[in-house]
C-alpha cells in the first residue's frame, strides 16, 4: 500500500505541476512568481472582504451562525463539484487502470489509496482556496481564527465522502454506461446550484441579488435551529471553540474513513464495468435524406452546431454559465412586476455572461477541432475557415441572448440595445482571445481549457469584466463608460502583442 | 516532332527541406507520375510522415517546392488541394456525426455538387461494407470502422492525388483488404496513390515504385527488381533490401546517395 501512495503522489504532484505550466517544463519560475503575486492579489482581495470582521466582537448568535455556515455550505457545494469529477475520473479514465487491474493486487487496495488522494487533493484545494481569507482574519482578530484551517481540512474529508457515495449510488442507480455523463452534470449542476438558489431566494424576499440577504432573512432566523444545535458546529469551530473543532475533524475523518471502508468492496467491480462501456448506438434521424447544396462557410457552420447540439456533456458544460443568468433574469420579471429600475445590476450580468459563454463556444470551434487535418487539407483559405467559426460562436451567442435583449426593449430600449453592444463586444472580445490562444485540441479536453493558457483565461475574465463595466456605466448615461471601454480595448491589444505566433 | 510516352508528373518535389532541431527533411527531391502507386519507406523518424504533411499543406516547408498536378502548392494551396486527399494513420472523424452527413460535411467543404457527391458516397459506402451504419454515429465504431469512414471522406470528392500515411495501421485482415481494394481501383481508374507504410510486403504486393527514405533523403527508388539490383542481391526480399540501404545510409550517409 505504501508504495502505491507514493506512485499516487507522484502522479499526483506531476499532473497539478502539468496543470500549472501547461506542460511546458520551463515555465517553472514563471510559474512559481504567478503563484506568488496571485497569492499576495488574494490576500489584498480578501483584506478587502473580511478585514472588517475579524476585529468585531463575533457572538455566536444565531445570525452569525448562520452566515458563517451558509459561506461553508457555499464553499462546499463548489468543492463536492469538483469532488465528483475527480472521482467519477478515477473510475472512467484508462491511463493506468487497465495496467492495475490486471496486476495482481486488490482492486479494493488500490481505490482505497486513490480516493485518500483524492480526498487529500480536495483538501489542499480548500485549504488554498480558505487560506487568503483565514490569514487576514487571524492577523486581524487573533490566532483563534486559525481553527479555520481546520474545519477547512474537514469540509475536503467531507466533500470526498459524499462524492464518493453518490457516485456508488448512480453506479447502482443508473449503471456503468450512464453514470459518467450524469455524475458530470451532477457535479456542475450542484457546483452552481447553491449560488444560484440563495440568489434567488435573495431576489424573492428582499429584491435583491445579494447571497448574504436571503441568509439573513426572518424566515430563516426564526427557523433555523438554536445556537446549541449540533448543526452548528462547523460554525462554532470557524469562531474558535476548540471541542466543536476537535468534534468536525474526528467526525469527518471517520466519515471519510467508514465511506472509503464501506464502498471500496466495489470498486473493481464498477471499474470494470466502467471499461467494458462502449458508446452505444445511435442512429441519426435527419431531415432530408439526401445531400444539401451549401457553401463551405454554411458547412462548417452547421457542422459546430451540430456536434454542440448532440452532446449533452458539453451542453451542460457551456450552458452552466447560462444557468448564472437565472438570478438577474428573474431580477429582470421582478423588475417589470414592480416597475423599478434595476438594469444596472442586470445589463453587466447579462454581458458577462456573454463574454465568458463566447470564450467557451470559441475554444470548441476554433480550438476543439477533431478532424483538424480534414479542415486544414480542405480547398478553403484558413482565413475563410477562421470566419466561418467566428460566425458560427456568434450564431450561438445570439440566439441564447435575443430573447433576453428583446424582452428588455419592450421595456427601456436603449438599455437593449446598450445591452446588444456589450454582448457583442463581450463576445467578440473573448473569441479574439481565443483566436490568439489557439491550439489544437479535442472536445473532449474543454474542461481543462483553461489550463492550456492562464494569460487567455485571465484575459477572457478581464476582457468580460471591462465590458460588464463599460455597459452598466453607458446604460446609465454617463461618458465614464469610455474608460472600462479603453482598458477592454487595451487587454485585446495586449493580448495581441503577446500571443504565441501559430506553429507550422 | 518527337511526343513523350512519359505519362504526366502528378506530384513534384524539388529540394523540400524541413528542419526542426535537425533537418526532418532534406532537401528532397521526388517526382510521382500519374496512375501510379508509389509506397515511402523508411525507420521511424526518417521523415516520411514530414514530407507528406508538407505536400498536403499541413506544414510549411523551410525551403523547397511543391507541385501537384501542375500546380504550385505553395503559391496557389487551394486549387491544390481541390484535387488532392490526405489520409493519416490515426483517423480523425467527428464522433457526434454519422458516416453520411461525414461525406456531406466533406463534399461540402470540397464544393461538390450534391447530387454527384451523394452518389459517390452511397458506392463507397458499400464498397467499403460500411452501408448499413450509414446513420449511425461515428463514436461507437471500432478504429478499423473508422479508418474506412475516413477513407470514404478522402475519396468522395474524387482526388487526383491520394496520399495516405500509414492506411492499414491498426486494421484486420479483412478491412485492409477492403482498403487495398479501393485504393488499387483508384489506380485503375487513373488516379494517383502515394503511402507510407511499415509492413514492407504491402509496398513490395501493391506499389508500382518504392521510395525508400532515411534521415529525411530519398537514399532509393525504383521498383522492387530496381531496388534490389541497387544491393546487388537479386533474389532478397524488400526487407532485406531495405535493411541493407539503410544500413548503407547509416554507415555512409553521403556515399549512399
Amino acid at each position: 500500500m505504501t508504495w502505491l501512495a507514493g506512485h499516487e503522489l507522484r502522479l499526483g504532484w506531476r499532473d497539478w505541476l502539468s496543470l500549472m505550466t501547461a506542460g511546458r517544463r520551463r515555465r517553472g519560475r514563471t510559474v512559481t512568481i504567478a503563484l506568488i503575486l496571485f497569492a499576495a492579489f488574494m490576500h489584498l482581495f480578501a483584506y478587502w472582504i473580511v478585514a472588517g470582521y475579524a476585529n468585531a466582537n463575533v457572538a455566536p448568535d444565531t445570525a452569525t451562525l448562520v452566515g458563517v455556515t451558509g459561506t461553508l455550505l457555499l464553499s462546499w457545494s463548489l468543492l463536492l463539484s469538483q469532488a465528483m469529477e475527480s472521482v467519477t475520473r478515477a473510475f472512467y479514465a484508462r491511463s493506468d487502470l487497465d495496467l492495475i487491474l490486471s496486476s495482481p493486487i486488490s482492486a479494493r487496495k488500490v481505490f482505497a489509496v486513490r480516493m485518500s488522494r483524492i480526498a487529500g487533493a480536495a483538501v489542499i484545494i480548500a485549504v488554498l482556496l480558505a487560506a487568503p481569507f483565514i490569514d487576514v482574519l487571524a492577523l486581524r482578530g487573533g490566532a483563534r481564527w486559525f481553527a479555520a484551517y481546520g474545519v477547512v481540512a474537514a469540509m475536503g474529508a467531507v466533500v470526498t465522502a459524499a462524492a464518493l457515495a453518490l457516485t456508488i449510488l448512480l453506479f447502482r442507480l443508473v449503471g456503468a454506461r450512464r453514470t459518467r455523463l450524469i455524475a458530470q452534470i451532477v457535479a456542475a449542476v450542484i457546483g452552481a446550484a447553491f449560488v444560484i438558489g440563495l440568489q434567488v431566494a435573495a431576489i424573492f424576499s428582499s429584491g435583491s441579488i445579494s447571497r448574504f440577504a436571503a441568509l439573513q432573512s426572518d424566515w430563516i432566523l426564526t427557523h433555523a435551529p438554536g445556537p446549541g444545535s449540533a448543526f452548528w458546529w462547523p460554525a462554532h469551530a470557524v469562531l474558535g471553540d476548540p471541542r466543536a473543532l476537535l468534534a468536525v475533524i474526528v467526525l469527518s475523518t471517520a466519515l471519510l474513513g467508514a465511506s472509503i471502508a464501506l464502498f471500496s468492496r466495489r470498486f473493481g467491480e464498477h471499474a470494470v464495468a466502467a471499461a467494458g462501456v462502449s458508446s452505444a448506438v445511435v442512429r441519426q434521424r435527419r431531415w432530408s435524406s439526401g445531400f444539401r447544396r451549401r457553401s463551405q462557410a454554411r458547412v462548417l457552420r452547421q457542422k459546430e452546431w451540430a456536434l454542440l447540439r448532440r452532446d449533452p456533456w458539453l451542453i451542460s458544460q457551456t450552458l452552466m454559465q447560462i444557468l448564472y443568468l437565472l438570478p438577474p433574469a428573474l431580477l429582470l420579471w421582478i423588475t417589470f412586476r414592480n416597475g423599478t429600475d434595476a438594469f444596472a445590476v442586470l445589463i453587466p450580468v447579462v454581458v458577462m455572461a456573454a463574454g465568458q459563454l463566447a470564450g467557451g463556444l470559441a475554444w470548441l470551434s476554433i480550438s476543439g477541432e477533431d478532424a483538424p487535418d480534414l479542415v486544414a487539407t480542405a480547398p478553403i483559405t484558413p482565413r475563410r475557415i477562421l470566419w466561418a467559426k467566428i460566425e458560427a460562436v456568434i450564431g450561438m451567442i445570439a440566439l441564447v441572448f435575443a430573447p433576453i435583449v428583446a424582452v428588455l426593449a419592450l421595456e427601456q430600449f436603449f438599455a437593449a440595445f446598450v445591452a446588444a453592444c456589450g454582448i457583442l463586444a463581450a463576445a467578440a472580445g473573448a473569441t479574439l482571445i481565443q483566436i490568439c490562444f489557439r491550439t489544437q485540441a479535442r472536445r473532449s479536453q474543454f474542461r481543462r481549457r483553461q489550463t492550456s493558457s492562464r494569460i487567455a483565461t485571465f484575459a477572457e475574465a478581464f476582457s468580460s469584466i471591462a465590458w460588464a463595466a463599460t455597459s452598466a456605466l453607458a446604460a446609465s448615461g454617463t461618458w465614464f463608460a469610455v474608460f472600462p471601454a479603453l482598458i477592454a480595448l487595451g487587454i485585446l491589444a495586449g493580448v495581441r502583442l503577446i500571443a504565441p505566433a501559430p506553429t507550422n | 516532332m518527337i511526343q513523350s510516352s512519359e505519362p504526366p508528373v502528378a506530384l513534384a518535389l524539388r529540394k523540400l527541406t524541413k528542419c526542426y532541431d535537425r533537418p526532418a527533411v532534406d532537401a528532397l527531391d521526388l517526382t510521382v507520375h500519374g496512375g501510379e502507386f508509389y509506397a515511402l519507406v523508411g525507420p521511424n523518424g526518417a521523415g516520411k510522415t514530414t514530407t507528406l504533411r508538407m505536400v498536403v499543406g499541413l506544414l510549411k516547408p523551410d525551403a523547397g517546392t511543391i507541385t501537384i498536378n501542375g500546380i504550385d502548392a505553395l503559391a496557389d494551396p487551394v486549387a491544390a488541394k481541390q484535387i488532392t486527399a490526405w489520409l493519416s494513420d490515426e483517423p480523425m472523424i467527428y464522433d457526434k456525426l454519422t458516416p453520411f452527413e461525414y461525406l456531406e460535411f466533406v463534399a461540402g467543404l470540397w464544393r461538390i455538387d450534391a447530387g454527384e457527391a451523394q452518389a459517390r458516397a452511397q458506392e463507397l459506402l458499400g464498397w467499403l461494407g460500411l452501408g448499413p451504419h450509414a446513420h449511425e454515429r461515428c463514436e461507437g465504431f471500432s478504429k478499423g470502422m473508422r479508418q474506412k469512414v475516413a477513407l470514404a471522406g478522402a475519396l468522395v470528392h474524387d482526388p487526383k492525388l491520394i496520399i495516405l500515411d500509414e492506411p492499414l495501421t491498426g486494421l484486420d485482415a479483412g478491412s485492409a483488404r477492403q482498403v487495398k481494394n479501393v485504393l488499387r481501383e483508384r489506380v485503375a481508374a487513373g488516379g494517383t496513390v502515394i503511402m507510407t507504410t511499415h509492413i514492407l510486403d504491402v509496398a513490395a504486393r501493391m506499389a508500382d515504385r518504392i521510395g525508400i527514405i532515411a534521415s529525411g533523403r530519398l537514399i532509393a527508388q525504383g521498383t522492387l527488381d530496381e531496388l534490389r539490383k541497387q544491393t546487388g542481391a537479386a533474389a532478397s526480399s524488400l526487407e532485406d533490401t531495405f535493411l541493407t540501404l539503410v544500413a548503407e545510409q547509416v554507415a555512409h550517409p553521403v556515399a549512399a546517395e
